[in-house]
């Protein structure tokens, strides 16, 4: 049994300690947000937060999490209470097929809890490991602008 | 003067365009829907729209969304026409039980053809509605208006509105081949930036995607592939996986081998352990990629003349120039593998997919797996971006035949990162050779144009194609692939954009169709038209410097076209063209123009970047685009489509190209298929020329070519050094001076 804290809220998982935390978290917890991309590391769309920092979740083995607080998209924002980078990515429309944003929000949001003004380069060197196929890339940095903007004007 | 030298142009000289008509009644996909007409099939009202419970208006419409925004856009156009918000429009998904038959997504028609017949239908529904309405309140439906589907008489309240008229029942109408659609003077939400409506549910991790389809029961597969694209299986011990935990079956018929489990991390383990078992016979027929336009212009080839135009030389040619350009073998490269989920129920099978064609990938997974085509059901669900023919049809017959050998759960088949390099699709590789004749003023009187390419579509586009899938291909009773088809003009397949748009007095063009395919090929963003807008574009920079004109007069010298000479003026306005840096001191600011399969959209491009001086790299600073796309739907869509498109395109110029050896695929994940990164990617800054008069155009291929040819020129106008192959050469730049 693996007993996690997931979006504040504590789970348990009698699942194999080898199995990859985006599986425990796609198919056993049936949540939306991680996405399976390259299951190499590569690629970021199956970002989670980890302890606050932004984890590839497709190589992490459950195990490794035990014990600990795991945030996914789910647990960033909703629709009635957005966080400021969801919202952000909306007001810039800043995805095409939005198959990466996962991994944009999810280790945007690590940057904005360590760099409150980050600048652009800190941005783009922020998501340097997060590969978007479409081309939002400037849309991108747009948005959390915008959102770093918001939480430092709060 | 101008002008009138080109009247007499085309009205003595001889104009000869060839037309490939297909003869066998068989179609190559990029040419089925082109023949489509807007409703053809399709002409029951019902089909494209119904008056829903609850104050909506459900629009169903045969092309999907591949995260181009053309959901948003089509409901902009159904809206409007309606006389409904926004708010009120749901976009069905299209599902081969119910959805209009409008073949691909692709091509960029989708405005132009979904949005015509949506605007028809709408427009249509509106007058019954209307009708409806004068015939309960004894009045002429003349005097009658619409306010977000409520009915107004004299923009009073009337009480009826869209809902209760029609009262849960069917339109029961045919849509007219024309009807009475809004003035365009009228419209309110076609033209402005509507927020995509898919945004929202994806930023809120709710169930948006294809992956996020749980079904009760549902079992996980792998497939697991040969090396190459023509190996074949000779043994597998597939014993060893049965006693594996959670497998539940291996799948094996013919070269074809896939294991169904329990869990997802089962399924990967078995997978890797037949992988380890599994002995291979390997052709070792690839050719050397470091040689493909010897490769090219050696393999078997099909030649098709495209164009000759024999036009009264303004002036003797005093001068003949020749170039060389060519272009590797390039993936799709979707952020995610693809993946399909299929169920085998007995009498029927259900399959969702994220290709791009739901009706001909029915009737093509039909015929492989041996069922009618009414058992199988297709419905269409998102995933990530796709550019064109990726392994989404595959991944989808795959599943398909894993379910016929697995009934009563549903089968998730999700292809590995591997997988889907190695076995995707891929654009093509190109050699192209020009031959240009300047007079004594430095302008082209004569053109030949020669290029060497593989097909540019082997679509599996329903049963007669069906032997372009994979599956087909590895069963124990193989379905052969169809014979390689050229797509013909205007559109083109290796040929796209072929032809200049330029006004030169002789023009000839020569496809060399490749009809060997040892590496599997299709469509891929704007097809022949990538490589051809590169080439051309590259060398009217390298005349225009040899002429000693500035770039863009020497464009405007030799186009008619008064939007294309717009494009470009526009373009030299926006980008400050006055302050361009003196070159070769690393600094360099190129353009390239295209109109896309000359007859959409108009698409200019500047580009500027730095060569960095210790390591001699190309860094793109800041690109300027100007699009002339008739009658603008959505500005920031289309904004958004010429940014996404500058970059993938800067992606596919700067880094992009398939490796293999002989024998098999080294591309194998993201190390040795690098795409561009954030700090790597330049600011775009899009100009919009809107044309409300004129047809709305098709736009989202239409940057993939000026793009490469900018960068090109840039990195020239910077160095002194000519980049003629794609991806440009990563050796290091010195500069001239």
């Amino acid at each position: 049994m693996i007993e996690f804290t997931l979006n504040g809220q504590p789970v348990s998982l009698d699942i194999e300690p080898e199995t990859p935390l985006l599986e425990a978290l796609r198919n056993d917890l049936e949540l939306n947000g991680p996405k399976f991309g390259c299951g190499l590391a590569q690629c970021g769309a199956c970002a989670v937060l980890v302890e606050g920092r932004s984890t590839r979740s497709c190589v992490t083995p459950v195990s490794a999490i035990a014990g600990r607080k795991v945030t996914t998209l789910e647990g960033l924002g909703s629709a009635a209470n957005p966080h400021p980078l969801q919202s952000a990515f909306i007001a810039e429309q800043a995805m095409q097929c939005g198959y990466c944003t996962n991994g944009m929000i999810i280790t945007a949001a690590a940057l904005l809890t360590t760099s409150r003004h980050p600048t652009k380069t800190e941005i783009q060197q922020a998501l340097a490991g997060n590969l978007c196929r479409c081309g939002a890339h400037p849309r991108i940095v747009r948005a959390v602008q915008r959102a770093a903007d918001k939480l430092a004007g709060d | 003067m101008k002008t009138t030298r080109r009247q007499f142009l085309y009205s003595s000289g001889s104009l000869l365009v060839y037309f490939a008509i297909p003869t066998s009644g068989v179609m190559t996909g990029e040419t089925a829907a082109a023949q489509l007409s807007r409703l053809d099939g399709n002409d029951a009202l019902d089909t494209w729209i119904r008056v829903e419970a609850g104050g909506k208006v459900r629009i169903s419409v045969g092309k999907v969304e591949l995260g181009q925004g053309i959901g948003t856009a089509l409901a902009q156009i159904a809206a409007e026409e309606l006389d409904v918000e926004m708010a009120r429009i749901q976009m069905a998904t299209v599902d081969t039980t119910h959805s209009p038959n409008e073949s691909y997504t692709y091509s960029s028609i989708s405005i132009m053809h979904s949005g015509s017949a949506i605007r028809t239908a709408a427009a249509e529904a509106k007058r019954i509605l209307l009708d409806l309405a004068a015939e309960s309140l004894n009045l002429s439906s003349q005097v009658l208006t619409v306010e977000d589907g409520q009915i107004l008489n004299a923009s009073k309240a009337t009480g009826l509105d869209y809902w209760k008229l029609l009262e849960g029942r069917n339109f029961n109408a045919a849509v007219p081949d024309e009807g009475q659609t809004k003035s365009r003077e009228h419209y309110r939400i076609v033209g402005q930036s509507v927020q995509r409506l898919d945004i929202p549910g994806k930023v809120f991790a709710e169930a948006a995607f294809l992956v996020d389809l749980r079904l009760p029961g549902m079992v996980h597969a792998r497939v697991v592939r040969p090396p190459a694209h023509r190996a074949r299986l000779l043994s597998v011990d597939a014993k060893i996986v049965n006693s594996m935990q959670g497998v539940l079956k291996v799948v094996r018929d013919g070269s074809f081998l896939a294991v169904v489990a329990e869990r997802e991390r089962h399924a990967d383990l078995a997978a890797d352990q037949l992988r380890k078992s599994a002995r291979w016979q390997l052709p070792e027929d690839l050719p050397d990629m470091d040689q493909l336009r010897l490769w090219l212009k050696s393999a078997k080839s099909e030649l098709y003349p495209v164009f000759d135009r024999r036009g009264e030389l303004d002036g003797k040619v005093v001068r003949t120039v020749t170039a060389s350009f060519n272009r590797a073998f390039q993936a799709h490269a979707s952020i995610s593998p693809s993946v399909a989920v299929a169920l085998n129920a007995g009498d029927d099978l259900t399959i969702w997919s994220h290709g791009q064609g739901m009706y001909p990938l029915r009737g093509a997974i039909a015929r492989v797996v041996g069922l009618d085509e009414s058992q199988v059901r297709c419905i269409y669900m998102e995933a990530a971006g796709c550019y064109g023919h990726n392994g989404a049809d595959d991944a989808a017959c795959d599943a398909a035949a894993i379910a016929m050998q697995f009934p009563g759960r549903p089968i998730r088949l999700q292809w590995s990162r591997a997988d889907e390099f190695c076995w995707e699709p891929y654009g093509s590789a190109m050699a192209i050779d020009i031959k240009a004749g300047l007079n004594s003023a430095g302008l082209i009187v004569d053109w030949q144009y020669d290029l060497w390419s593989c097909p540019h579509s082997t679509r599996p586009a329903g049963a007669k194609r069906a032997g372009n899938l994979i599956q087909a291909q590895h069963r124990e009773n193989p379905i052969s692939p169809p014979p390689v088809r050229s797509i013909p003009q205007p559109a083109g397949g290796g040929d796209r954009n072929s032809v200049p748009l330029y006004d030169f007095a002789n023009i000839k063009v020569n496809k060399h169709l490749v009809t060997e395919m040892p590496l599997r090929v299709s469509a891929l963003r704007g097809l022949g038209a990538y490589a051809n807008i590169f080439s051309i574009e590259s060398f009217m920079d390298e005349l225009a410097v040899y002429s000693s004109f500035d770039p863009f007069e020497y464009r405007i010298a030799q186009l008619s076209d008064p939007r294309a000479i717009a494009v470009l003026n526009k373009l030299r306005d926006i980008s400050a063209w006055s302050q361009r840096p003196p070159g070769g001191d690393g600094n360099g600011w190129g353009i390239g123009f295209a109109r896309f399969k000359n007859l959409t959209a108009y698409v200019g491009v500047l580009m500027q970047l730095q060569i960095e001086p210790t390591k001699g790299t190309i860094g793109l600073q800041q690109a300027f685009a100007v699009i002339d796309a008739g009658l603008i739907v959505n500005p920031d869509g289309t904004r958004a489509q010429i940014e996404g498109g500058i970059i993938q395109s800067a992606s596919w110029t700067l880094k992009e190209q398939l490796r293999f050896t002989h024998s098999e695929i080294q591309t194998r994940s993201w190390a040795s298929y690098p795409i561009l990164r954030f700090e790597e990617v330049p600011d775009v800054h899009v100009e919009i020329i809107n044309r409300p008069d004129q047809p709305p155009l098709g736009l989202g291929e239409a940057a993939q070519g000026p793009t490469a040819a900018a960068i090109a020129n840039a990195v020239f106008h910077a160095t002194g050094h000519r980049l003629r192959n794609l991806p440009l050469q990563q050796e290091k730049l010195t500069l001239s001076r």
